[in-house]
């Protein structure tokens, strides 16, 4: 795949990097993202895969805009109140690049179509608001071999790491299984500071970007938490624990299924 | 004794387990954290009867669903 001269023109300041040029933009065309919440997470990661010029890019949600959600979900405008998230964050993504092929699915990731959803994609972001689907994709994630961002945000505070399967250490090496219903509070009860969500899916777009290229060092055996309060970031090691349900030597987790909701009550928001 | 909490020196009792450290740094219920012992990711049903030693360096990972 060649690039045109507009593309040239439109990437040449990754083009210049030597980390890239043009053989990694060329790379980022043919790459395929998929989106797991077109949110606080899912919205500025997606514009700037688009920016980027990642070629595909699919996004899953089953919601729609919610003035409560523009406060810091900047893939969607005030116009779009009421429209499935999924529509209005691919045109967001389509106006910043008409190169990228948007692929939207507007229902949620469930055990039953996870695998499906995550097949065609090299790299799968997490941003779901809710423990059950984080948990589903990190388990679908392994299950199919695909690296992916896991990130979550709550009041001040961030955190992410990403994964490469049976590679580093994956999300239930760290967090097990999801936390008890009601034990940790979600962003509609407990509130987000909104430019919190662009930083923090900001990095999990940084991380998609360097795994397609296959440049760089990924945020792997790490999880990043970052307090906009004090302004701090920590990097926390991690490891891969034998005894992980997942990917550890005698794994209980072998298929998919849904667990239970723990955070969000999605009717109620 | 001394230990290393989230990066941070905390000076606490001698011999107290993880769920009692808890406490003290005001973690409201356990089920909001999962916590690393010198590297590595402690059950959670040895909360209780892990004792704390002099030195150790813990992580406190909360839990984090939100995306939205």
């Amino acid at each position: 795949m060649a690039l045109t001269e507009d593309q040239i023109e439109r990437y040449s300041r990754h083009i210049i990097l030597s980390e890239v040029g043009g053989e990694g933009q060329e790379k980022l065309l043919g790459g395929k993202v998929l989106l797991v919440g077109a949110g606080g997470l899912g919205s500025p990661a997606g514009l700037y895969l688009a920016a980027a010029g990642v070629g595909t890019i699919g996004v899953i949600d089953g919601d729609v805009v919610d003035l409560s959600n523009l406060q810091r979900q900047i893939a969607h405008t005030t116009e779009d109140l009421g429209k499935p998230k999924v529509e209005s964050a691919a045109n967001a993504m389509r106006d910043i690049n008409p190169d990228v092929n948007v692929r939207t699915y507007h229902t949620r990731m469930m055990a039953d179509n996870a695998l499906d959803l995550i097949a065609d994609y090299d790299f799968v972001i997490d941003g779901a608001d809710n423990f059950p689907t984080k948990f589903l994709v990190a388990d679908a994630c392994h299950l199919a071999g695909k690296a992916y961002s896991h990130a979550g945000i709550l009041r001040f505070d961030g955190q992410t790491m990403t994964v490469v399967p049976n590679e580093s250490a994956c999300y239930r090496c760290v967090f097990v299984k999801p936390p008890p219903t009601n034990s940790v509070p979600s962003c509609s009860q407990a509130g987000v500071l909104g430019v919190l969500a662009g930083v923090v899916g900001t990095i999990q777009a940084t991380e998609a970007i360097k795994y397609i290229l296959g440049t760089g060092g990924l945020l792997t055996n790490r999880l990043l938490t970052y307090t906009a309060l004090n302004m701090t970031f920590r990097e926390i090691k991690v490891k891969r624990q034998e005894r992980c349900p997942l990917c550890g030597s005698d794994p209980t987790i072998t298929e998919l299924h849904d667990e239970v909701e723990a955070v969000c009550d999605l009717s109620a928001r | 004794m001394k230990l290393t909490v989230n990066g941070e020196s905390v000076d606490v009792g001698d011999g107290i387990n993880v769920t009692e450290l808890l406490k003290v740094q005001e973690v409201k219920m356990p089920d909001m954290v999962s916590v690393e012992l010198n590297g590595e990711i402690l059950d959670r049903d040895k909360f209780d009867n892990t004792t704390l030693n002099d030195g150790d360096t813990l992580e406190l990972l909360y839990f984090m669903g939100g995306g939205a």
